[in-house]
C-alpha cells in the first residue's frame, strides 16, 4: 500500500514560511493499494487527495477517527461527494446519543456550509463503527476507542503481510501515574501491536504535557513510550502543535531524540511524506 | 493477553486519584484492580495480589448484618449489580483486619460503555456515618 500524508497539523490549519517543511494542513492520510483508495480523516489535507487516480472503481472509502473539526473541516471540499457518479463511504466512531448522520450534519449544514449533507450528489454511505473488525477492498481493518474526548477510535490496516496503525489524536498516559507498564491497561496498545508503521500523536513536550492533561494529546516522549511498548518498527509522531514552526519542532525532536535509546526509527511526520508498505 | 476497555482503564486512573476505597472488577467479578486505600480495607497489596478470582476476593469481608448473620452475596450492592447491570447501594457490617467489626456502605456500578456494552463494575466502599 502507498501511504500519502496530506495533512499531519493538529487543530488548526497554519499557513507561512515558517511552516513550509512539516506543513500546515490538519489530519489527513490518503492510502491506496491495488484500485481502492482510503483516506483517514477530512482534515484541511483532504485537498490534496490525488482523487480518481488508479481507481478501479467508483468507490471511496473516508475513515473518521473522530468528530473533531480538525479532522471533518475538509469534508465539505471533497470533490468526489459532488460526483453523482461516486460511491462514497464514511465510517465513523459511534456515539451513544446522535447518529454519525446527525453529527456530521452539525458541519455539513447552513450556517456553517452551505450544502446539507443530503443534497451530496454522491451515493453516500455511512457506517458507524466501534471495536470491530471489518474488511474494505483488499485492506483488513480493526477499529477501537481510543482514549481522546469524545468518541475516537483509532485504525489498524492490515495490507497483505503489512501493519499501519493511525492514531492520530491519542492520550494514552491520562492519569495520575502515566502510561501504566502492565500494557493490559494501556489504551491503544492492541492496535498498535507489532505494526510495522504507527502514526501517532505527539503534540506536546514533556514540559508542556501536565499544563495540558486531559486535553486528549500526547507528548513526544509518551509517543515514543507507547511505541516501545507496543513494539513497533517505526514510528511517525503527527498533530504538531499549530503554534510550532520548523525550526521549533526540529528543535523539539532533537531533543528528544538526543535523549531516547530505543530500537525503532522515529521522526516527525511532514505533509508530503510517502510511505511504501506491503 | 488483550488490553482492557479503555472505559476500564479510565475507571482505574480515576480511581487512582480518589482517597476512598475502589475495587473494579471484570463482568465475571474477578477483582482486577483496587486502589491504595482499598488496599487498606484488604490488607493486601494489588502489586502482589494482582488480580484475584471473585470466590477468593468476595469471602475477604465476612460482609454481615446488624445481628451479625452472614449476608448471602446474593444481598450484597457489588453482586447486584454484576448481576441486574444496575447500581446499588447499602450498608453493612464487614470484619476489619484486626477482627473488629465495622460498618460500611458500599455503593457499587456497572462499567456500561459507549456500545452499551456491560464491561466490569465498581465498588466504592463508604466509612458508614450511622450510628
Amino acid at each position: 500500500m502507498r501511504i500519502n500524508l496530506r495533512g499531519v497539523r493538529g487543530s488548526i490549519p497554519t499557513s507561512g514560511p515558517g511552516v513550509k517543511y512539516y506543513g500546515g494542513n490538519t489530519s489527513c492520510v490518503e492510502i491506496s493499494a491495488e484500485g481502492w483508495k482510503l483516506v483517514l480523516d477530512g482534515g484541511s489535507g483532504i485537498s490534496n487527495v490525488t482523487w480518481h487516480e488508479e481507481l478501479n472503481h467508483n468507490r471511496i472509502d473516508i475513515l473518521l477517527t473522530h468528530l473533531h473539526m480538525d479532522h471533518i473541516q475538509g469534508l465539505g471540499f471533497c470533490k468526489p461527494f459532488f460526483d453523482p457518479a461516486m460511491e462514497m463511504h464514511i465510517w465513523g466512531p459511534a456515539s451513544t446519543t446522535q447518529s454519525l448522520h446527525e453529527r456530521l450534519s452539525l458541519y455539513l449544514s447552513p450556517p456553517l456550509f452551505p450544502v446539507h449533507i443530503r443534497d451530496l450528489p454522491c451515493k453516500l454511505h455511512l457506517h458507524e463503527i466501534d471495536k470491530k473488525n471489518f474488511e474494505i477492498g483488499p485492506f483488513k481493518i480493526y477499529s477501537d476507542y481510543i482514549i481522546h474526548p469524545g468518541p475516537t477510535v483509532g485504525f489498524r490496516i492490515h495490507y497483505r503481510s503489512a501493519v499501519f496503525t493511525y492514531m492520530p489524536d491519542h492520550e494514552p498516559a491520562l492519569g495520575v501515574s502515566g502510561i501504566l507498564e502492565d500494557t493490559r491497561w494501556v489504551s491503544g496498545i492492541d492496535l498498535a501491536k507489532g505494526s510495522d508503521l504507527l502514526l501517532h500523536d505527539a503534540q506536546w513536550t514533556d514540559a508542556e504535557y501536565p499544563q495540558r492533561m486531559g486535553w486528549g494529546h500526547s507528548s513526544m516522549d509518551d509517543a515514543i513510550l507507547f511505541a516501545s511498548m507496543a513494539a513497533v518498527k517505526h514510528l511517525l509522531m503527527v498533530h504538531h502543535d499549530p503554534g510550532r514552526t520548523d525550526d521549533m519542532l526540529n528543535e523539539m525532536f532533537n531533543e528528544v531524540k538526543n535523549r531516547s535509546a530505543v530500537s525503532f526509527s522515529f521522526e516527525p511526520a511532514y505533509e508530503g511524506m510517502e510511505i511504501l508498505l506491503g | 493477553m488483550a488490553a482492557y476497555e479503555i472505559e476500564i482503564i479510565l475507571n482505574r486512573q480515576l480511581a487512582d486519584c480518589l482517597s476512598i476505597p475502589v475495587f473494579i472488577t471484570d463482568r465475571k467479578g474477578n477483582l482486577i484492580y483496587y486502589n491504595e486505600p482499598a488496599e487498606e480495607v484488604l490488607g493486601r497489596r494489588y502489586e502482589d495480589t494482582g488480580e484475584m478470582p471473585a470466590d477468593e476476593w468476595a469471602s475477604i469481608f465476612h460482609p454481615s448484618d446488624e445481628a451479625g448473620n452472614i449476608l448471602n452475596p446474593e444481598e450484597l450492592p457489588l453482586v447486584k449489580t454484576l448481576k441486574y447491570c444496575y447500581p446499588y447501594h447499602r450498608s453493612f457490617w464487614i470484619q476489619s483486619l484486626n477482627g473488629k467489626k465495622e460498618k460500611i456502605s458500599v455503593t457499587s456500578y456497572p462499567i456500561l460503555g459507549r456500545s452499551s456494552k456491560f464491561l466490569g463494575a465498581v465498588a466504592i466502599f463508604w466509612q458508614s456515618k450511622d450510628e
